[in-house]
């Protein structure tokens, strides 16, 4: 597969999934904020500071309003992570590798573009309840990824696809654990008081990871909550699970064998995982799970980084071969 | 109570043009019965809503293109009106022999520019007029593409005039684009119309990607030879074209930054290496393909591309140099071309044409400038023209200007009414002016699939039926009845 598509391929992926998330966010909180009490101050702004893109969202909005903060991650052009521009980005991606998809991706991608361009140009933020605009992209965005998985060899494209999925998938549910970090108890007496309850089970709807973790632990406490998220091996938006199953596509697409390494990506993901298959939730507890979270998402970058220098640089592939080619070996 | 908009071809004009559904006499046209009484029982309204149906699918089918001289992130689509263009199955054979024919001197006379230019000496074309072309690339002498065909995929534009009559008036020999358009127009409008393609016997275009994935094959010595379409990238407004056939092909859709020359061999940039192409089919000009040859500051090319193409390592589709034979002053001889390497004469007539270069012509355009359509000759896509019966004097006074400053640039021909066929507007059905351009494949045989691009001027008057100036499409059927 060209490196160029490879790497539109990987992007296209992320972006869905990035947009599938954002969704999730905001028709989560918008939930939450329904189940306050009417004295109780809603909660917004937490939600653009586990994206990463409060500054950004500062130079635009004089407050963190509700109205604000949906504009500001679902429909502004300028925010290059809302969902519409996530999903603008997915599409110029997936334009510029047409014949690597089929005709059925090709037009969901097309109709989630037109859903958002309507959004955008009809203004959804100043509805009553956008939450049936959330609900459409994150469905649309699910039957895009099912799509893919019954149209699409299970190739090198597919497993592009998978890495790009799962590696945004176990930042962004990293994130998501992270909101509670900042979403404030009025008192820190509340700790396991109703409110700390809802918001934690607000966190578990957010992931679609509710009724997973109930069959499984029953009680609602943080660190149950955490330990789901973070080190389930069967839950499919866990951390750890996206990572096994990144590091799988990956292995596939190099045909290295299980515990060896052909390139810094592997090695990276290998790491990472194995990492988190020995952690230990209490540990994490103690050292501060904000803290062990910020680290993890940037060991996720790095591996993106390492997945682009070993597949997508032209310039890296080209000097590699080049010097195959002195040595008198051929393709 | 409900009213049902009949349809009524009564108020229906015809004045002066020839109109490819009605006679002169107002009576329908034989091979028209069939469609016309579907469209009169149908009635406007399931009309209007079978077009807006139509509209959405070419959304979501994402046959978007974008406009040059528009805001860049402008996204058009080429609009098909759904009344198909019909042509009579005898009427297509003319055209068929007749693009044929025209190809296969085409062909040889380019081949002949780049050795040894018998028809130069001959002085059957002035020698300068050719050798100044723009098109013509000194780079390409002494060149032996594979089975010495040079233009391997055509183009041609033809028209049909007030008198019935075929003519070509343009051959599209670089990159002509539009016939992704001929396959999914057709794929949609047999959603439109089942019923009529039951009934009708309309020739089938869908194996034309098929077709073409041979004739590429075809060129290559390699056994399975490994195929690229290369596109300047998604921002080129042919770009779904390109797309498109890469998909329908099975073949790599490369842009020149995936490629690179090495043992002058060229090799496309994959997840595992270098893997080498066999056969590019190139939607990017001439000039563009390699900066260490033509332009150099192209960042759309491959430096080295075209040297391993004169080593014989990759095949490049078209050739380059072909354009020599597009070169609209050259048009004005394709009759004495034929002539001259066929020895017969022109089965599809040439539209009249006045050379600047030479001065009786010159003359002769100068004074009637208002009533001739001029074209720059190195121009295309409806850009550097001007039609005299519909412009203003001070347009017509620019290009006075620009005929004196620089002769060998320009060619007049007359007005000519193109043909129409009906279209849906706003609130009726209207004549609007159409040309045809069916597609050419020359490898080691022609084969030309039985239907084409019908492009139309939506805008009522006009005749300029280029997509970057309103034009839009129509499905082309050709039909055996």
């Amino acid at each position: 597969m060209l490196s160029r598509v490879a790497d539109s391929v990987y992007w296209m992926s992320r972006y869905i999934e990035r947009a599938e998330n954002y969704a999730r966010f905001l028709d989560v909180n918008f939930n939450l904020s329904l189940e306050l009490h009417p004295n109780a101050k809603e909660q917004w702004k937490p939600l653009v500071v586990v994206t990463g893109d409060s500054e950004l969202f500062e130079a635009y909005y004089k407050s963190g309003a509700k109205k604000n903060v949906i504009r500001f991650l679902a429909f502004d052009e300028r925010n290059p992570n809302s969902i519409y521009s996530c999903i603008v980005n997915a599409r110029e991606n997936g334009r510029a590798i047409r014949p690597e998809i089929t005709k059925e991706v090709w037009e969901q991608i097309n109709s989630l573009y037109y859903l958002v361009k309507e959004g955008q140009d009809k203004k959804y933020w100043e509805k009553k309840d956008p939450r049936k605009f959330f609900d459409r992209v994150k469905k649309g965005c699910q039957l895009l990824y099912g799509i893919l998985d019954s149209t699409i060899s299970k190739t090198e494209g597919w497993h592009f696809v998978k890495i790009g999925q799962l590696i945004e998938r176990a930042d962004k549910t990293s994130r998501i654990l992270d909101v509670k970090y900042h979403l404030l108890l009025p008192d820190p007496e509340m700790v396991g008081s109703a409110l700390d309850l809802i918001q934690w089970s607000t966190l578990l709807k957010s992931v679609s990871a509710y009724d997973m973790y109930r069959r499984k632990y029953g009680k609602l406490t943080p660190w149950s909550i955490s330990e789901f998220l973070i080190f389930d091996k069967n839950f499919p938006r866990s951390i750890l699970s996206c990572l096994l199953g990144a590091e799988q596509s990956l292995k596939s697409i190099t045909r290295s064998d299980q515990g060896s390494f052909s390139n810094s990506a592997e090695k990276k993901i290998g790491l990472l995982r194995s990492q988190l298959e020995y952690a230990d939730i209490n540990d994490i507890f103690g050292s501060g799970l904000h803290e062990y979270l910020d680290d993890l998402q940037l060991k996720l970058n790095q591996l993106s980084t390492s997945i682009f220098e070993t597949f997508f640089s032209t310039k890296n592939i080209v000097n590699l071969s080049s010097k195959t080619f002195q040595n008198g070996k051929t393709q | 109570m409900s009213v049902t908009l009949k349809m009524d071809f009564g108020s229906y004009e015809i004045k002066g043009f020839h109109d490819e559904m009605m006679g002169d006499d107002g009576m329908v046209r034989s091979h028209y019965k069939l469609f016309q009484d579907r469209l009169k029982k149908m009635g406007m309204k399931k009309l209007t809503m079978l077009q807006h149906e139509t509209d959405r699918a070419q959304l979501t089918l994402g046959m978007t293109f974008n406009v040059y001289s528009d805001n860049q992130g402008v996204e058009r689509i080429l609009h098909l009106d759904i009344i198909p263009r019909i042509i009579p199955g005898k009427d297509w054979d003319i055209i068929d022999k007749g693009l044929k024919q025209r190809i296969i001197a085409l062909n040889m006379f380019i081949h002949d520019i780049y050795h040894e230019k018998k028809i130069l000496k001959d002085k059957v074309i002035p020698k300068e007029l050719v050798l100044s072309s723009t098109a013509f690339l000194k780079q390409c002498e002494g060149l032996n593409p594979p089975e010495d065909v040079w233009c391997h995929i055509t183009g041609s534009d033809v028209i049909r005039g007030e008198d019935g009559q075929f003519y070509v008036l343009e051959d599209n020999l670089r990159c002509p684009s539009g016939v992704s358009y001929m396959l999914e127009n057709r794929e949609i409008l047999k959603r439109t119309f089942p019923e009529l393609f039951e009934k009708l016997n309309v020739r089938p275009v869908y194996n034309y990607s098929h077709n073409l994935r041979d004739m590429l094959e075809s060129l290559s010595s390699v056994s399975n030879p490994s195929i690229a379409v290369l596109t300047p990238g998604i921002y080129n407004s042919a770009y779904f074209e390109h797309s498109y056939l890469a998909q329908q092909m099975g073949a790599e859709l490369v842009e020149g930054r995936d490629l690179i020359v090495q043992d002058e061999k060229v090799f496309m940039i994959t997840t595992k290496g270098l893997k080498q192409i066999d056969v590019i089919y190139r939607r990017v000009d001439d000039d563009f393909i390699d900066p260490l040859v033509f332009k150099k500051d192209s960042l759309l090319g491959t430096p080295g591309l075209f040297n391993a193409y004169k080593k014989g390592n990759v095949v490049l589709v078209n050739a380059p140099g072909t354009g020599v034979a597009d070169d609209k002053a050259v048009y004005a001889y394709i009759p004495r071309i034929i002539k001259y390497y066929l020895g017969e004469e022109a089965l599809l007539p040439n539209v009249q044409t006045y050379i600047c270069a030479e001065q009786d012509d010159r003359n002769y355009v100068l004074e009637h400038i208002d009533q001739l359509v001029v074209k720059q000759t190195d121009a295309s896509g409806g850009y550097g023209m001007l039609v005299g019966p519909k412009s203003t004097r001070e347009q017509q006074q620019e290009f006075v200007q620009l005929i004196k400053k620089n002769p060998r640039n320009y060619i007049a021909q007359p007005m000519i009414n193109l043909s129409r066929v009906p279209t849906i507007t706003e609130s009726t059905i209207e004549g609007r002016h159409v040309d045809l351009r069916p597609y050419i494949l020359y490898g080691k045989e022609l084969k030309i699939v039985p239907g084409a691009l019908t492009r139309v001027a939506l805008n009522k008057g006009s005749i300029v039926v280029n997509s970057s100036q309103g034009g839009g499409s129509k499905d082309t059927w050709v039909v055996d009845y």
